[in-house]
This record gives C-alpha cells, structure tokens and sequence, in this order.
C-alpha cells in the first residue's frame, strides 16, 4: 500500500509543474468548500448548546423505503438520523432561489465584484500553509515567503468588506465597512509584530521551515529533554505571541466580540446590508472559510503544524528501553495521518471561536482601539525585542547566557508591573458594601457634616 | 489598559468561558414539538369539547346562554324538544345544532362559565390549525369525540362540587 503511495507519488512528480500546481490549489480549495458548511451547522449547534437549545437537528433525517428490492433486507426501511448536518445545505438552496435583489443606486462594478474579494483572500490565504510532510501534495506552494504572503492576502480581504459597504450606498454599510477597515489596519500591526518574533526565532519565513523548527526538542534542551517539541505556544515568546495572534486572528475574521462591522443593533447588518441572494451567500462562506484558514495558520505557526502532540516519537523509539514499537507506530502515524491531525487543530481553534462568539459581549469602538493600540502593540513590540536581544545573546555569548537573559527579563517585567500596579492603585474600582436592613438594601443615607455640626450646636 | 491582568483580564475571560462550557451539561430548554409537546397547564383553555353524563345523554340542554355569553359571537345552537323516542339529553330539549367557529372564537371561557350542566367545555388540546375555513367551523359531531382524560374528569356547572370533587379524587 505504502509502496504503491510512494510510485503514485513519484508518477505524480513527473508531471507538468502546471498541472501539478492546479492539483494541490484543488486540493486545498474543494475540501475548504465543502467543509464550510459543516463548519456552518457546528457552529449553530455548539451556540444552541451553549445557549440551553439544541439548535438545527432535523435536515438530513431520511429512511430508506421499505419495498426497495436493490438494498440489502436489513437497509430497507431503516431510519437514519444525520443530526441536522444538512441544514446548511437546506439554507443554501433557500440563498440560491432568493431574489437576488439590487439596489437602485449601488455603483454596479464594484458591487458586483466585492462579494469575490471578500472570498478570494480567504482562500489564497491558504496557499502556503502544510497540511503534513508531503511536499508534492500539501502547500500549493511552498515559497520563502510563507508568513509575509499570508499577511499581504489577509490584508486584502478589507477590501472585500470595504468595497462592499461603499458600494451599497447606504450610510450604515459605509460605516460598517469603515469600521472593519479600521479595524484590520489596528490589528494587522499587532499581527505582523507577533509573527515576526516568531519569524527571528525560526530565521525564516518559509511555513514549512516553521513546522521544522517546531519538531526540534523543547527550549533547545538536550539528553531526555528531547522527547518533548518545540512548539511556539510552549516557549515564553511564543506563548505571548500566540495569544496576541491569536486575539488578532479573532479581530480580522470580524468575529466576536470583534464585530463591530456587522453589529445588528447599530448598523442593521454591516457592510453587507444591500447584499442578497448568493452575493450575501459568498460573503459568508467567505468569513467561514477565513475562519478555517486563520486557524489552520495558528496551528501551523504556534501548534506544531501537523504534528499530534508535542512528543518526538522518534527519539523515544531509538531511545526508549519499552515500547518501541509502539513508539515507532506512533511515528509514523503522526506521517501518515498528518492531515487528519492538522484539520483537528483547526477544528479546534474553530471551536475557540465559537466559544468566544458564545460568551464575550461585543467591544465598544473605543475599547477595540484602546486594545488594539495600546495594549497589544507595545506588547508584541516588546516581545520582538525580547525575541532578538535572546537571539543576538545567544548567538554572542551562548545559549546558556540566551535562557539567563529570559530570567533577567521575567524578573524586570514583574518588578515593573508590580511598580507600576502600585502607582496605579487609584484607578481601581471603588469597592462598595451595602448593608442590608431585613433583606433589602439600606437607603445611602447623605451625611452633611455642617448639618451635624449645627443639629449639635 | 489595566495593569491588574489577572484580576481584570484573564479572570473574567476564563470565568467567563467556564460558565459558557458549563452551560452544554444543563438540560436544553427546547422542545422538539411534533414529537413531544409541553404540558399545558392545567386551566388552559384551548379546543371546545361537549361532555355527556355517564349515562350516555349529552349535557347540553340547548339553553344557548353559551351563545349568549359569548362577546366574539361564534356560537351557534339550534334546539328542538326531546321526545321519548329520541332522546338526547335529559332535559326537555337538546341541541339539533351546536357550531362554534374557531376562527372568529377568542377562547375566553365565557361559554364554559355560563353553560349551566356543564356541557361545554374548553381543554388542552392546542393543534387547531386546518386546511379549509369550512373546517375551522366545528360541528356538533366533533364536538362531542371523547377528549384524552375526559372520564377522569367529575365536571359539575357547581364549582363547589366541582371543587369538591377534584379533592375527592385527589384524596383516592
């Protein structure tokens, strides 16, 4: 089996580079299609749960008819339950067959073409990200300039939501539209900080060499430290990098609590309020697939990529006195079922979205930039900064001098944020007590003190 | 930006997403209807019924104070005299025709109140929607099918000894 993989695989090299090229975009594309709608009906059934509902359970039940000769006897007439999971697919024939409704003003071309840019980047996005360790197959291409390609196409999707606001000439999508703008112009800074410390630390941009860098042991440790990876999320840079980026990845799919272009109580529905039919349809896809790919780039720069957990089951199967075998079957499971455990982790970081969206209330305008701006910018900045004083050290005086500069900074950042927190004691909240007289609150009772003076007197 | 991050921060978020997680163990508050159905309470007034003695006889006696009770003016009863060979109620008449429109009827129970035996009576049953509007007219005949629970029910027009009954049955 894994021989006749391998000659595929070698036939599959010696085609034109062309249509090997237009194979892995077909191959990262079609799944991503028809992925989202089922990442469509796991969202509303993990809200529905989180919200006490149980949310869309009855598309796609279907029993077999009992007098059909063709089906083995115990098919026949056999019920089957597909728990909802062909809502979505329900809702997109209703969007198909919907009036396609356009406004009487909208500027045509750039109405028409918006809803296309919204959807493209999101799937270019994808272009660079490994799905596993087949290089023929998985990143459509795998060029030097992974991280960098992936932040100029994520950049381009506020055109998608830009365009689409103004060109429905209606003043609530135009705000909306700005708002995702500006926005994305906040957090994409911040982004870009926290993957380039990421960047300095693997010394490339390629995604693949990220993925490589990952497999190597934990914090440069040697002897049995090397059972454990290196996976960004485990390092002290890369666990305020990944939740910057994180934060970030949130703010540029415009989900919640980072709505704010589609916020239904002010703007009616953002920047895609003038948009119906298939045109609104490809505006979500849109923002479902973005979702995918912007989790599929944490787990590929922050997760270890394709990786199951952090264990070199490599090393424990040369070195392990037991169970070699089963580390070595591990090994290779984690080759060859790559795919499976990468779509986990998106699967996962999906799931993080969803429970963001279930239990954070959405941010004011002022709160996003405040956080944004002063918040995570300083912070990936000064992550960078760690990130290549510890390189420069290291690479000057040893590595050793490289893990003593993470300590010195450990202990100057505590020290500054406990300074700085007793300065700002005054801007806590004031702390009230109420007494309560026979289980109601007393009324606050005013006291003037020349009142009291002169009822002395 | 507050610099209390694990007080004002990362505290309400992770409190936050547990009380979230927490919520897919509770018991879902929906109710996924044509196969299983809320319980209605016990006093709902929905479809109209017309109840017999035990003996058989209908309750009604034709009288229409229901028709004239009630403010929608949806009821209407056409009586006739009983005679021994054709006997329907134990009084001296009957109604030939007893049709309530469901369409125009605001189910307020004033029938219910007003009718002096008891006969007309108003139960949980809420699966009204039809078809045709000549069906939303319910006629004599369906308004005398039995009703789930209707031979649990002692109904007397006394409220006294309705009440009393219910306690009866409540005491066995």
């Amino acid at each position: 089996m894994i021989q006749w993989l391998q000659q595929l695989m070698e036939g599959f090299a010696k085609w034109p580079p062309i249509v090997q090229a237009v194979i892995r975009a077909l191959l990262l594309v079609l799944p991503i299609l028809t992925l989202v709608p089922g990442i469509i009906w796991y969202e509303r059934r993990l809200l529905s749960w989180m919200q006490d509902r149980i949310g869309p359970n009855r598309v796609g039940n279907f029993r077999l008819p009992a007098h059909w000769k063709i089906l083995p006897p115990g098919l026949r007439g056999r019920k089957f339950k597909l728990f909802g999971l062909l809502q979505p697919i329900a809702d997109g024939v209703k969007l198909f067959f919907k009036e396609d409704v356009t406004p009487a003003s909208v500027d045509r071309v750039i109405y028409f073409l918006a809803p296309a840019l919204a959807l493209f980047p999101a799937f270019a996005l994808g272009a660079t990200i490994p799905f596993g360790p087949y290089t023929l197959l998985t990143p459509v291409a795998d060029v030097n300039i992974g991280v960098l390609y992936m932040l100029a196409i994520s950049s381009l999707g506020v055109y998608g939501v830009v365009l689409g606001g103004y060109a429905g000439n209606n003043k609530y999508s135009l705000m909306g539209g700005l708002r995702s703008s500006a926005q994305l112009i906040s957090y994409e800074l911040s982004m870009g900080m926290s993957l380039a410390a990421i960047v300095l630390a693997t010394g490339s941009l390629r995604m693949t060499d990220m993925v490589a860098m990952q497999e190597q042991p934990l914090w440069g440790m040697g002897g049995y430290g090397q059972i454990f990876q290196n996976w960004f999320i485990l390092t002290p840079y890369g666990f305020i990098s990944g939740i910057i980026f994180l934060v970030c990845m949130v703010a540029e799919t415009n989900r919640a609590p980072f709505d704010l272009p589609e916020a239904e109580n002010e703007l009616i529905a953002g920047y895609h309020t003038e948009y119906s039919s298939m045109k609104f349809a490809v505006y979500f896809m849109g923002e479902y697939a973005a979702m995918f790919i912007f989790s599929a780039v944490f787990a590929t720069v922050f997760l270890g990529g394709w990786n199951i957990v952090p264990i070199n089951w490599g090393f424990l199967a040369d070195n392990s006195p037991v169970l070699n075998g089963l580390f070595g079957f591990m090994k290779s499971m984690t080759i060859y079922l790559s795919p499976i455990w990468m779509v986990g982790k998106i699967i996962a970081g999906l799931t993080f979205y969803i429970w963001l969206r279930a239990t954070l209330p959405r941010l004011r305008y002022d709160q996003l930039m405040s956080i944004g701006w002063r918040s995570m910018l300083p912070l990936a900045t000064l992550n960078f900064m760690a990130v290549a004083t510890w390189i420069f050290i290291s690479a000057r005086y040893g590595s050793a001098a490289g893990i003593g500069m993470w300590v010195v900074a450990g202990v100057v950042v505590f020290t500054l944020w406990r300074l700085l927190k007793s300065i700002d004691k005054g801007a806590d909240l004031e702390v009230r007590t109420v007494k309560m007289v026979g289980g109601k609150p007393a009324p606050v009772v005013e006291v003037d003190p020349e009142r009291v003076a002169e009822a002395v007197n | 930006m507050s610099l209390g991050i694990y007080k004002g921060i990362v505290k309400p978020i992770t409190s936050g997403l547990g009380i979230t997680y927490r919520r897919l163990k509770h018991k879902k508050v929906t109710v996924s209807y044509p196969e299983e159905m809320r319980e209605q309470f016990p006093r709902t007034r929905w479809r109209h019924f017309l109840t017999r003695y035990e003996s058989g006889l209908e309750r009604c006696i034709g009288c229409s104070l229901c028709a004239g009770a009630c403010p929608a003016r949806c009821i209407n009863v056409v009586a006739a005299e009983n005679t021994d060979e054709a006997r329907y109620s134990p009084g001296e008449r009957y109604a030939v025709r007893y049709e309530i429109n469901m369409i125009r009827c605001i189910f307020c129970g004033y029938c219910q109140d007003a009718c002096p035996t008891g006969a007309i009576v108003l139960r949980k049953n809420f699966e009204l929607a039809d078809y045709h509007r000549e069906d939303f007219i319910y006629t004599k005949d369906r308004l005398l099918e039995e009703y789930p629970g209707q031979s649990d029910e002692p109904y007397t027009s006394n409220r006294k000894e309705w009440a009393e009954a219910r306690a009866d049955e409540k005491r066995r």
